[in-house]
């Protein structure tokens, strides 16, 4: 019995808590990936670059707080600086598409276009982190860090396995819910969000039925801020601040927007699950789970990993690359067009 | 004088001429049925109408106002509504979303608007909540007239509103495109099935090269043995 309880602690703490905070992480920027792909109709390339552009504001935010002594221990300072972040970051949104993309609206041009300015855009806000906060990692969490430590966890239950809990991992999965859920509100429940659906689903009926396509680009964008300044801090509280350590977040981003379907909010959440747990599980060292649960004589030598940590990436790509082989509409993608 | 007059309409996309001096009027509770070969300029008639065409000249007015210069949105908020041929409904959204949209721009609730095109289109309020792009081909159209119907329009411009529907579907909708022109409506219609359209419209325009060849009485069409031979398929 022991044994079994200790397995499920091991998988709980090392899998399932990451897995879920991962994927939450990844459930925001997703979702800023498919709302500018279904309503503003490109694959931006920026997407990555601009979590982290907002995260940087948030730590320049927090670290003023902090010198001002603001704190909400035992939470991070960050949650409140998230709040003054996001204006900002919605301004640089809006202020980047009018400087650049709505030039291209007004042209029609190709959706090829509107990635290679969003590239350019990813290059531009790379070099403008790189002269605010600098190529080095930050550390900008502060608050409790734990919920439940591991040394908490033996002492009440008295098992060798304890289950772990990171309060920038809780964090992330409550907040996912929150912004999930309100997001999903918003989009099916309000006029606003109706009417980004229908600009989405059909842009000359849209236009024709009145929407004002300005209004839309503006409230987009800001839906994307708030997610990207959500996403980001949570990413950066959970695994450090590193500032191009987000590049590498654009793959799985992708990959989850295009599994759940580009365009699709709910497509954007589920893929964000599959790509996270595939990765975890993947690249999860089984050998301790089954020690517990087999026989002593079955117990494996070997870790049982069935690829090396450093293969993570790819696991992202084989997704992409097996979706638009199989299905490229992927799971809620719209079937007829 | 009637309801929507567009007169002389010449124009085209870009260098292009479709138009070559068309006119088209229907007036309040009547139906006019546009027909003619494809690639005629129908559509393009139609998008003329609603001001969604660069015009050279011509003149549109509406109840005697002249709105050539009117942009679309605003021609909708005075009182015309438009089915377009194609992408005439928001598929990923439901049904009562889909009319939803139509209503964007009334400011009054809608709910009177959506229970009378739901008593004219019954099956629509059976699928209320059921995703627009999984109707069938006619239901799609009566979601698209619905829609449209929805800011009680004076006048209802419809492009092919029987395009890919089966026969009995599509007497069932020339039944309520009567319906709707009863209640008072100024009806102008695109037809492929001239034949059928023609026995229930009031006014026939035959439209070759962006001009009009033949206009008349629905009935006078349909019994002149020139427009038979030439554009109704030669039936007997
Ligand atoms: N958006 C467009 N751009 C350029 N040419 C067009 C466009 N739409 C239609 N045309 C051309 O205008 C002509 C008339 O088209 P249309 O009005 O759709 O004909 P109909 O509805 O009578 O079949 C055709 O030759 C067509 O190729
Ligand atoms: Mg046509």
């Amino acid at each position: 019995m022991t044994d079994i309880l200790n397995a499920f602690s091991h998988i709980t703490s090392l899998l399932v808590i990451p897995g879920l905070a991962y994927a939450s992480q990844l459930a925001f920027g997703a979702l800023g990936v498919t709302l500018i792909f279904g309503v503003l109709r490109f694959s931006n390339f920026a997407h990555a670059e601009g979590m982290s552009l907002a995260t940087m504001f948030c730590i320049l935010i927090t670290v003023w707080l902090q010198g001002a002594s603001v704190s909400i221990a035992p939470l991070p300072t960050a949650l409140i600086a998230m709040f003054l972040a996001i204006p900002l970051v919605a301004l640089v949104f809006i202020g980047t598409d009018r400087a650049l993309y709505k030039h291209f609206r007004a042209i029609n041009a190709k959706p090829e276009v509107f990635m290679i300015v969003s590239a350019g855009i990813m290059l531009i806000s790379n070099g403008v982190i790189r002269v605010v906060i600098g190529p080095e990692g930050q550390s900008f969490a502060d608050g409790e860090r734990f919920i439940l430590t591991a040394r908490e966890f033996r002492e009440w239950t008295g098992l060798t396995e304890a289950l772990v809990l990171k309060t920038s991992q809780l964090l992330s999965i409550v907040l996912a819910l929150i912004a999930g859920g309100l997001l999903f509100w918003f989009l099916n429940r309000t006029q606003m969000g109706r009417s980004m659906r229908a600009y989405s689903d059909n842009r000359n009926l849209a236009l024709l039925s009145g929407v004002d396509p300005n209004k839309i680009v503006w409230v987009t964008w800001i839906l994307v801020a708030v997610l990207s300044v959500m996403g980001g801090v949570l990413f950066g509280l959970d695994k450090g601040y590193r500032p191009f350590v987000f590049q590498q977040m654009l793959l799985p981003m992708f990959a989850a927007a295009v599994v759940g379907g580009l365009g699709s909010p709910v497509g954007a959440v589920v893929g964000s699950m599959v790509v996270a747990f595939s990765e975890l599980l993947l690249t999860f060292a089984w050998k301790k789970f089954l020690a517990y649960l087999l026989p002593t004589g079955l117990a494996p030598e070997s870790l049982m990993q069935i690829l090396a940590t450093e293969y993570k990436f790819a696991i992202s790509f084989l997704i992409l690359v097996i979706v638009l082989l199989i299905k490229p509409t992927g799971l809620f993608g719209r079937a007829t067009k | 004088m009637s309801l929507i007059k567009a007169e002389g309409l010449v124009g085209g996309y870009g260098n292009v001429k479709v138009l070559n001096d068309c006119t088209v009027e229907v007036d309040r509770g009547k139906i006019a049925v546009i027909v003619g070969p494809n690639g005629a300029g129908k559509s393009t008639a139609m998008k003329a109408v609603l001001g969604l065409l660069k015009l050279d000249s011509g003149t549109v007015t509406l109840d005697g106002r002249d709105i050539t210069k009117l942009p679309p949105q605003d021609r909708i908020r005075a009182g015309m509504a438009f089915v377009p041929q194609t992408e005439n409904i928001f598929p990923s959204m439901s049904v009562f979303e889909n009319l939803q949209m139509g209503a964007l721009l009334r400011k009054d609730p809608i709910a009177a608007a959506a229970d009378e095109i739901f008593s004219l289109f019954p099956i629509l309020s059976d699928k209320r909540s059921q995703q627009a792009g999984q109707l069938s081909g006619g239901q799609r159209q009566q979601l698209a007239v619905g829609r449209a119907l929805m800011t009680r329009p004076s006048v209802l411009l419809l492009d092919e509103p029987t395009a890919g529907v089966s026969p009995n579907v599509m007497d069932e909708l020339f039944a309520k495109i009567t319906e709707i022109a009863a209640q008072g409506l100024a009806v102008l219609m695109v037809e492929q099935n001239a034949a059928l359209a023609l026995e229930i419209a009031d006014t026939g325009f035959v439209l070759v090269e962006g001009a009009n060849r033949f206009t008349g009485s629905g009935s006078d069409l349909l019994n002149d043995p020139d427009t038979r031979r030439s554009f109704l398929g030669g039936r007997p």
